[in-house]
């Protein structure tokens, strides 16, 4: 195929260059399943990689193989060797959008994506042309000095920055998957905002769509330098529909001294995924760093997005909403660890469990030796829609200090016949009843999303809700 | 014809526990109906019956609303056909909007056959609208933002519930003691309001143990229950009117009626006693 393009065709040219393919050698590559030095080596070429990336990556790969599954959390049942770890973005548009699910088409619909989206949403189109609105905010972005970019250009474009931060705050040591994204990373976003530069809008908004940043081992990499502020929102809230089955990204962010940062991520997975994740922000002197992670679908999620403060003054939230359904384990939670004096963390974590899902709230504070006077507070609801559905809690609190203020609270609720009654009393339905039982027990973080991002939530919850009563 | 809603020999139950003991009543569209009683005497049982609690189980009797059989339709249903019930103790729905909840609301009343996710009542439009008759019941618009009766003071919730009632406009309302909690401002202020909502549209039942919300809204009946029945009722064409007899039992108590129906006087008692058991049972 390559070989037919010819180099003064400009179109072909065009098609080239927008995926980086820098010679027909790579462009053949051919994806296969299974993983071993051969495959990333073969990521690594067609990436066009340095070498230091090229022997992280292989590093890695020992460390992924060497290291056993969890063995806490959920059930993983996966053949490692039954997996595509690259498909090259062409290939990707390896199904129709006639064979995308009805179920995942309607979903669309409910929620109003509009039809360009739907198709990179259902992985038949490789990219949305976003560069009308992107351009000039890009442009005015950069005047600012901000870097943002895909992961993979970053490493090209960046080394020096990317190399100084990358897999400072996640090794491929921390657990299995992080090794495995660390082999086989691709795609995913780099952002860097340079000191005192706030940027007041929130980043991914704007960026909706964009098939390199939903692969499937994505690589993310934030530095907030000093004094400067971002909200990255990442992904969206349409099902995420793939034919692959396993998620493993690694978001890693560093908050400098009084930087702000937020990251918000709304996930709807086909009930096929194992959506492992790992997500880890350090902060530094004052700094403030943000999780607001919603998570709904998947097969199992294990996802903990963490905190470490490790500079006085340093502050970690994190606010968590899993919603699990038929066939679903949610095994979500959040980690905050003090490692400095006068640090407060807080956490806010809801869970909806429904038609025999589960839910599971796993927690860590931690407070190291000399960190005085911190305050953590915990507090984790969880709403159980019937009595084939399960919420479970895993709190874990390590504490190496006297000096500390630590709360805890948890509570486990049904859908009260009262409230029920008394919404339908005023001529709500019993489904819309719960529906809106159910929306006001997530408000409180709800609340916190970018306006548009808490209108698609709310549908979401809907459609999740209907059907589920009666 | 005026809209009728007719209680038939109703019999309910509470975890097999009766409650009521054959009630008949039947209100006209237009008609205010004072009903009152010792506590315990089964007045809130009859609303939740009406208004189709599912913990409270009829056993005999029926329910109509000009000739259908409201028994047959579940508490929504019962809702879109013209019924409402403010609550002696409304509930708290944590993270529920007042405004976003009554839009709703409102959207299925006047539109009774809507289903789940079709359009509501235009935001705007619905805004204004609320905001009026806020203004009108003295509420702070700030409430439209809260959650539904979460941290209200008593009075608080009892003016949410006149305001839905004034949203809602139903054709017959069950105000369960929406009298109590009040100040005697927010009393007078409720009284007026009602009258106004109510006048000949709608008709009422105002369960009360004070006269304060029958000063603007004359009963034109007074029903006197106890162990599960009503025992005596005043009005047009009886020995006393609504009024007197409400004005008597504010004045003296049940001592007379409890001597002249001994029979429901003992129902009273044997219910008091069951309800003792069980909480001394829960403990
Ligand atoms: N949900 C319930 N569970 C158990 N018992 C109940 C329930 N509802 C009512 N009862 C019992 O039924 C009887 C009548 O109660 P009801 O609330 O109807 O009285 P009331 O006339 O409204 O009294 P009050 O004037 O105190 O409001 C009482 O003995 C009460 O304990
Ligand atoms: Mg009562």
């Amino acid at each position: 195929m390559a070989t037919d393009v010819k180099p003064e065709a400009p179109l072909g040219f065009e098609e080239i260059n927008k995926y980086d393919f820098r010679n027909a050698e790579r462009y053949v590559f051919k994806s296969r399943k299974g993983l071993d030095a051969e495959i990333v080596h073969q990521i690594s070429d067609m990436k066009n990689e340095p070498d230091w990336m090229r022997q992280f990556r292989l590093r890695a790969l020992d460390i992924f193989l060497a290291k056993p599954l969890p063995t806490w959390g959920g059930e993983i049942k996966l053949d490692f060797q039954d997996i595509y770890y690259y498909i090259k973005p062409t290939d990707r548009q390896g199904h129709t959008w006639e064979e995308v699910p009805e179920e995942i088409k309607r979903t669309f619909d409910r929620l109003g994506i509009p039809e360009a989206e739907k198709r990179v949403l259902a992985g038949v189109k490789a990219q949305y042309e976003s560069e009308v609105v992107y351009g000039s905010l890009r442009d005015e972005l950069a005047a600012q000095g901000v870097l943002f970019t895909d992961t993979d250009t970053a490493v090209r474009e960046y080394p020096d920055l990317v190399r100084e931060y990358f897999a400072t705050v996640i090794p491929p040591t921390d657990n299995k998957f992080a090794a495995l994204n660390s082999a086989v990373w691709s795609g995913g976003s780099f952002i860097y905002v340079p000191k005192g530069v706030k940027i007041d809008f929130p980043l991914q908004a704007y960026f909706r769509i964009n098939a390199q940043n939903m692969g499937q081992f994505e690589r993310t990499l934030i530095i907030v330098d000093e004094g400067a502020q971002v909200h990255y929102v990442e992904g969206c809230t349409a099902p995420m529909y793939t034919t692959e089955s396993l998620h493993s990204a690694v978001v890693e962010i560093i908050v400098k001294r009084h930087a702000r940062c937020r990251y918000t991520t709304i996930q709807n997975w086909a009930n096929n995924i194992y959506n492992l994740v790992t997500k880890r922000a350090v902060a530094y002197e004052g700094a403030l760093m943000e999780w607001i992670d919603g998570n709904l679908g998947s097969r199992l999620t294990m996802k903990y997005p963490s905190v470490y403060m490790l500079e006085p003054g340093a502050r970690g939230e994190i606010l968590s909403i899993a919603f699990a359904s038929a066939g679903q384990h949610q095994d979500a939670g959040a980690k905050v660890v003090h490692c400095a004096p006068d640090t407060a963390s807080r956490i806010v974590s809801k869970s909806i469990s429904k038609c025999g899902g589960r839910s599971s709230y796993r927690g860590l504070v931690k407070i190291e030796r000399g960190a005085r006077r911190c305050r953590s507070n915990v507090v984790c609801d969880a709403l159980i829609l019937d009595p084939q559905s399960r919420s479970d809690t895993y709190p874990y609190i390590e504490i190496e200090e006297q000096d500390v203020a630590v709360g805890h609270e948890a509570s486990v609720s049904r859908i009260g016949e009262e409230q029920l009654f008394y919404l339908m009393s005023r001529g709500l339905t019993e489904a819309e009843a719960s529906t809106m039982i159910v929306a006001g027990f997530i408000e409180p973080l709800v609340r916190e999303l970018p306006m548009e991002y808490a209108v698609e939530m709310n549908k979401l919850i809907q459609l999740q809700m209907e059907g589920s009563v009666g | 014809m005026s809209d009728t809603l007719k209680i038939i020999n109703l019999h309910v139950a509470v975890d097999d526990k009766p409650i009521l003991r054959g009630v008949d009543l039947t209100i006209r569209r237009g008609e205010v109906h004072a009903l009152m009683g010792p506590n315990g005497s089964g007045k809130s049982t009859l609303g939740f019956a009406i208004m189709g609690h599912p913990g409270y189980r009829v056993t005999e009797g029926r329910v109509e609303l000009n000739g259908q059989d409201l028994l047959a339709m579940e508490p929504h249903e019962r809702a879109r056909a013209g019924l409402f019930m403010a609550f002696q103790r409304p509930v708290a729905i944590p993270g529920v909007k007042l405004a976003d909840f009554l839009r709703h609301a409102a959207s299925n009343i006047r539109r009774p056959d809507r289903k789940e996710g079709e359009e509501l009542i235009p935001m705007r439009e619905f805004r204004k609208e609320l905001y009026a008759k806020m203004d009108q019941l003295r509420m702070d618009r700030d409430f439209a933002r809260r959650y539904v009766n979460d941290g209200f003071s008593g009075g608080e919730m009892k003016r949410a519930e006149i305001l839905q009632m004034a949203i809602l406009r139903p054709k017959f309302a069950i105000l369960d003691e929406t009298d109590s909690g009040l100040d005697v401002d927010a009393v007078r202020l409720a009284s007026q309001s009602i009258a106004e909502i109510g006048g000949a549209e709608m008709g009422i039942l105002i369960i009360t143990h004070h006269d304060k919300l029958l000063e603007h809204n004359q009963p034109h009946y007074t029903h006197v229950m106890l162990g599960g029945r009503i025992v005596e009722t005043a009005g047009p064409g009886m020995a006393r009117s609504g009024p007197e007899l409400a004005a008597e039992l504010h004045r003296h108590g049940y001592d007379r009626i409890r001597a002249a129906y001994p029979e429901a006087a003992a129902d009273e008692q044997a219910m008091q006693r069951a309800s003792g058991r069980a909480e001394a049972a829960a403990v």
